[in-house]
């Protein structure tokens, strides 16, 4: 029975792997095959397909466009939750467990709600169609996550810390930047990667929120496909492409993830 | 941790406070206008009261998709979470191939909605699908453009392949915060296998466990991008849930009164259930 034990996540990782391989598989192909005939692997491999998006200006833009607008969203949703989740692991305020569950419902307010109304108020501000808008539109699950997580791990650092830094002379805010914030560098890796994935696999308020000058590398994609036929292989070629951002960002984190889940946050 | 009342922590919270607000409060107040009023454009309202309410809960359609939407999750539930603490029990606890398990098993959460949508109906597709040509080569009728309970099957199965691993990493971390002197005890008094899970592992994840349901009940009950992409919600409504079914309401046929009033109902149900999950959450960490 022991013995046996790696076969069930060797099994997992085989079905997880199985579709993303289906869709490298697809994006090597032209498009003439994948139509005409049943291949298990490319029989005439061809890089055109990525040549096509690394070439054509409304393939790639959509690319930096998300990149632009999860990096700018990520830096905005830690900046804004560091203090405040540090106010929520060291202090009692008025309203403070109110204000923390007003904070989560906003995790769990269905996007397909909000999408009608963020349209229109964009609009109204004048945003529509800019990086920043989808920023800030993705703070409202990011840094209720950020603020959950991030006081997991602050509330794990001792007090005895912040009194023994006052009474060396510390002020508030050179303890918060010279020794607080140093002594929790894993918890904001772990935040950044969660605010990272989170916004980079919403596609419906990015899609919302732009048109032509923000528009993300997912919508690109869809409206692409309803426009000129179905170009199957450029499709693949595309979505493996965006597979690419999420796995450089999980390499690096790989041994932070098991101690930010082991907090039992997120 | 015990805490000290200050009230000047306010000012710290104040950010996000603003920036959460801004995004929260005006459009929800804008799904509210809608639900109470009827509007022929120009910005021209009437006031209507309950009627959308009134007509939203006795209406068939809604009551199909709630019905839809609530089998879905129970379904998503009952796979997701048994399947991610099978597997998790069953990872590497050290060496190489703990770090090549977490980065693969990562991979499905960090892949857009919408490409997890297009690449699970290019691979189910019966002609150039590895899955429905598979299928159909070992003699089934498969098919999840045509048949509803092909559809089915293939939404879950693409959600189970997106999400399980979420529970993998919960459960897994839970398990490695048990101290190896519990095992060893375990072993001394020669508890079966089962007496182990039960009394030493099932108690260590019982916290994120409870996190793992909150989360997977949260994004089963709000699904959109996948399903849609992957069959548009058909064939027929077969596979239009809630979010499906609002989407179709307000941008298609922009009853937007009707829609705003779905909107709040839905909202008020994932409010509810998640406020006594949380509650129950928050009774346990106290307890600890």
């Amino acid at each position: 029975m022991k013995k046996f034990k790696w076969l069930v996540p060797t099994i997992y990782i085989i079905f997880l792997m199985l579709p993303i391989y289906w869709l490298l598989n697809m994006s090597f192909k032209t498009t003439t095959e994948i139509i005409n005939t049943y291949t298990l692997w490319p029989q005439e491999f061809t890089l055109d397909n990525y040549k096509k998006i690394f070439t054509d200006s409304t393939w790639y833009t959509g690319y930096l466009n998300s990149i632009y607008y999860v990096v700018l969203n990520t830096f905005i949703s830690v900046a804004a939750a560091l203090p405040a989740a540090y106010a929520f692991s060291r202090y009692k305020f008025l309203g403070d467990k109110h204000l923390f569950f007003w904070l989560l419902t906003n995790r769990m307010a269905p996007p397909a709600v909000f999408a009608l109304p963020f349209f229109q108020f964009y609009s109204s501000v004048n945003l529509f169609d800019t990086h920043v808008a989808v920023a800030l539109s993705h703070c409202l699950f990011n840094i209720p996550l950020a603020v959950w997580i991030l006081e997991g791990f602050m509330s794990s650092v001792p007090k005895e810390l912040d009194e023994t830094a006052y009474v060396d002379g510390y002020s508030f805010w050179k303890f918060f930047f010279k020794i607080f914030i140093p002594t929790i560098t894993a918890g904001i890796g772990i935040t950044m990667f969660f605010c990272f994935m989170f916004s980079w696999v919403e596609l419906l308020l990015a899609k919302t929120l732009t048109a032509v000058a923000a528009k993300p590398i997912a919508a690109t994609m869809t409206r692409t496909a309803s426009t000129s036929g179905y170009e199957l292989g450029l499709l693949a070629a595309a979505g493996s492409l965006t597979i690419v951002p999420g796995a450089i960002v999980i390499y690096f984190v790989r041994n932070y993830i098991a101690k930010g889940f082991a907090l039992g946050r997120v | 941790m015990n805490k000290t009342v200050n009230q000047k922590a306010w000012f710290f919270v104040i950010p996000v406070f603003v920036l959460v607000a801004f995004n929260a409060i005006i459009p929800l107040m804008t799904v509210v206008n809608y639900a109470f009023q009827e509007t022929f454009g120009n910005n021209q309202f009437m006031w209507e009261g309950t009627r959308w309410f009134k007509q939203i809960l006795v209406s068939e359609r809604f009551h199909a998709a709630l019905g839809r939407q609530v089998l879905f999750t129970l379904i998503i539930l009952v796979i997701q979470i048994p399947l991610g603490i099978f597997i998790a029990l069953n990872m590497p606890k050290e060496g190489i191939g703990v770090p090549i398990c977490l980065v693969l098993m990562s991979m499905p959460l960090l892949i857009p909605w919408n490409v997890v949508g297009a690449m699970w109906n290019i691979f189910a597709l019966p002609d150039i699908g590895f899955l429905g040509h598979s299928l159909n080569a070992i003699g089934f009728d498969y098919n999840f453009t045509q048949q509803s309970g092909d559809a089915w099957f293939t939404t879950i199965l693409m959600d189970v392949w997106h999400w399980t691993s979420l529970v993998v990493l919960l459960s897994y971390a839970g398990l490695r915060s048990i101290q190896p002197a519990y095992y060893q005890a375990a072993e001394i008094d020669g508890a079966t296998r089962w007496a182990v899970f039960r009394h030493i592992e099932l108690p260590k994840m019982k916290k994120v466990l409870t996190i793992a349901i909150l989360l997977r009940f949260m994004d089963s009950f709000m699904i959109y991008t996948e399903p849609f992409v992957l069959t548009g919600g058909g064939p027929g409504n077969a596979t239009a849930f809630l979010s499906i079914d609002l989407v179709k309401m307000a941008l298609g046929q922009f009853d937007l009164g009707p829609a705003a009033a779905m909107s709040l109902i839905y909202f008020f149900i994932v409010l509810t259930v998640c406020w006594v999950f949380y509650n129950l959450m928050m009774r346990n960490e106290s307890k600890s």
